[in-house]
């Protein structure tokens, strides 16, 4: 009776521990290669940590500890770095996730809506071929409109020659689409000037984004049912009435979680901003991603790029608490 | 298929098949589009198609010229095909003393090895965190996915200083010193064979440490929507917690295992952060950085038709496993990565 009883009660406790068994493999490798990665990066955020410290590490006698200087540096904008002021690039960086998301979503319900039309021809095909731009890499999307926007024999230039041309004007087009530093619309974005090249990187992220916004856009209206629809013509509602009042309220709660997963997604583009304009000219479309790339890869300032990893970190944790709130918010609505 | 559904009833699947497959024709309600409207309409998707296809057919159509100087004017419709930038891009890639092949098998080596690293740690945790209730449960689950709020970047700096410790290095007389642990005597520069942080492990392992946190979310949320039934069931007929994961649950999940794995693949095929800022000898380059090294103001050497084939190259596997998989990709996105 004892026996059994103490019998029971290890194997109780075998059970108890068995989450435990199947957690150690991934928790002992994070361990060494992300959480204490992570730790010790918090710590040389303090360090003036820089190429003649890389052999002995936080061994090394000159290391200093310069407790908040980094971070300071960072905010005030005393890093020696041409052109870096850290609030003008966070201003860019969240203005560029917005108003990415600001085309990507409308025109991609839009194109949807489109495609969803009864009796359209060649439904099929469209659908298809629109969903190439998802399929293809992000870097080489980059580096192939990087070249179309170039200065003398881009596509983008030669095919508005070809358009002038059509028209009687005899000129070569020189737009100077990712070198121009003078922005075409002064002013438009207070603080961070607009260049040329964050045009062209709407452009080519435009492309880029939509089809995915469509894909999600089809699935919502697959979803509405279609006598709501001939209800509402019945009772004389137009098309863009019944576009407002019923397709626009009952994709809401599809749209604004991909408008979320797409915000987050242009908040962090490192390779596309990367391969595409390098941040340049003089730091015009810099986001926070690419600056801490350009201070440890090109300026190997250890110590201040493992401070601005860290301020990312905490402005990722903000977008995160804040966009969880409207998609749950939006989840709310939906179930109400 | 979709004839025999109603029209109003919520077809199910997963968004991309009904994105493809959309057709609900069956079910007009009598009202046909006017000509008017279709033609309108004709016009706008065929707009719409030309901004599609605009930069793939520029790029395909300078991929298979075999002018080496620069575009003088627009061309979107191949007028020859001539594979000489293939063969060139093939043959000897960039200025750097690599080849094509090496190219590829560190791209491979880096993408597959890592995807199938990361699986494997991951997928026991995925099935602790989906089935078991127990202490700090919540608290373990918050901490592995705090470091996918670290950009790539962010990860990758600390890495790069601590892999940098592990050196092999030849002290001469014969001696050779496996640093940190052992190092050449005093005095002694040595000459360095080996360096973890500048090699092809030394990337994969960092890779690996920012894809773990992604595959155990990713899993978990698919785990999740297996039925617990399923395990009740096998409790009844005896078996333990440790048979019900081998024999029911691992076998349900290999697909979500395929497409988590093939996600990574995607993913890992284009990493640019770590690779190029760990790697210095062109004999462990990759494809992308390549791609790279082959665009912008350090590339005016290189003609662009065969920068254009090396980006079909590079762009060919990713869109080749996401048309075969479209299905699964989509689906496993929308169970594991939305909802968590």
């Amino acid at each position: 009776m004892e026996l059994a009883k103490k019998q029971t009660r290890k194997a109780k406790i075998q059970r108890n521990m068995l989450p435990y068994y199947y957690l150690v493999p991934a928790f002992l490798i994070m361990g060494v290669i992300t959480f204490y990665p992570l730790i010790y990066q918090v710590i040389i955020s303090f360090t003036n940590f820089e190429t003649q410290h890389l052999l002995l590490g936080l061994k090394s006698p000159e290391l200093e500890f310069v407790g908040l200087k980094n971070y300071i540096d960072i905010f005030t904008g005393a890093l020696p770095v041409e052109n870096f002021n850290f609030f003008r690039v966070l201003e860019f960086n969240f203005w560029w996730a917005i108003s990415n998301v600001f085309f990507h979503v409308p025109a991609g319900v839009l194109i949807a809506v489109i495609l969803n039309t009864e009796g359209l021809w060649g439904k099929r095909i469209y659908r298809a071929l629109y969903i190439l731009p998802v399929v293809v890499p992000p870097i080489v999307v980059a580096t192939v409109w990087r070249n179309i926007f170039d200065e003398q024999y881009g596509a983008m230039n030669q095919f508005l020659t070809a358009i002038t041309t059509f028209f009687g004007q005899t000129d070569v087009v020189r737009i100077r689409w990712l070198t121009e530093f003078k922005p075409p619309i002064p002013g438009f974005l207070p603080g961070a000037p607009l260049t040329l090249a964050y045009y062209s990187m709407m452009i080519a992220n435009f492309w880029l984004g939509w089809p995915f916004m469509a894909v999600v856009a089809t699935g919502a209206l697959q979803s509405i049912p279609k006598d709501l629809y001939e209800a509402a013509s019945i009772d004389g509602a137009t098309g863009s009435q019944q576009f407002w009042n019923i397709t626009v309220p009952l994709i809401r709660p599809a749209m604004i979680p991909a408008a979320v997963y797409g915000f987050t997604i242009s908040f962090n583009l490192f390779a596309f901003v990367f391969f595409m304009t390098g941040g340049g000219p003089a730091r015009s479309t810099e986001i926070l991603v690419t600056f801490a790339y350009n201070l440890v890869r090109n300026l190997r300032w250890f110590g201040v790029a493992a401070a601005f990893a860290v301020i990312i970190f905490f402005i990722a944790l903000v977008v995160l608490l804040i966009t969880n709130r409207i998609t749950r918010a939006t989840q709310n609505i939906s179930e109400a | 298929m979709s004839t025999l559904v109603p029209a109003s009833t919520p077809s199910k699947g997963n968004p991309l098949v009904r994105f493809l497959n959309m057709n609900t024709s069956g079910h007009t309600s009598g009202r046909n589009l006017p000509l008017w409207r279709q033609l309108l309409l004709q016009i706008v998707c065929i707009l719409i198609l030309c901004s599609v296809m605009f930069p793939i057919m520029y790029i395909v159509t300078l991929s298979f010229s075999s002018k080496t100087t620069r575009p003088s004017s627009l061309e979107l419709f191949p007028k020859e095909i001539s594979l000489v930038a293939y063969q060139q891009v093939l043959d000897h890639p960039t200025g750097n003393p690599v080849t094509f092949t090496e190219l590829l098998r560190n791209s491979i080596t880096l993408s597959v090895g890592v995807g199938l690293v990361a699986l494997l740690i991951a997928v026991t945790a995925a099935y602790a965190f989906s089935r078991f209730n127990f202490k700090m449960r919540e608290v373990l689950m918050v901490l592995v996915f705090i470091p996918l709020l670290m950009p790539a970047i962010g990860l990758a700096t600390p890495l790069y200083l601590l892999l940098n410790n592990f050196r092999i290095v030849d002290c001469g007389k014969d001696i050779t010193a496996f640093m940190p642990l052992f190092a050449c005597d005093e005095g002694v520069r040595g000459k360095l064979i080996f360096n973890l942080r500048d090699s092809l492990l030394g990337v994969g392992i960092a890779i690996t440490a920012g894809a773990l946190p992604f595959a155990i979310w990713n899993l978990k949320g698919y785990l999740d929507t297996i039925p617990k039934e399923l395990e009740e069931a096998a409790a009844i007929d005896g078996a333990d917690a440790n048979q019900t994961f081998w024999k029911i649950i691992l076998p349900l999940a290999a697909p979500q295992l395929a497409v988590t794995f093939f996600l990574g693949f995607i993913g890992h095929w284009q990493e640019f952060v770590t690779s190029w800022l760990f790697l210095s000898q062109p004999k462990d380059y990759t494809l992308a950085m390549t791609l790279y090294n082959m665009t912008g103001q350090y590339a005016s050497s290189i003609p662009w038709n065969r920068f254009a084939a090396m980006a079909v190259i590079v762009a060919l596997p990713v869109a080749f496993v996401y048309i075969a998989l479209q299905k699964q990709i989509v689906g496993g996105l929308t169970t594991g990565g939305v909802k968590g």
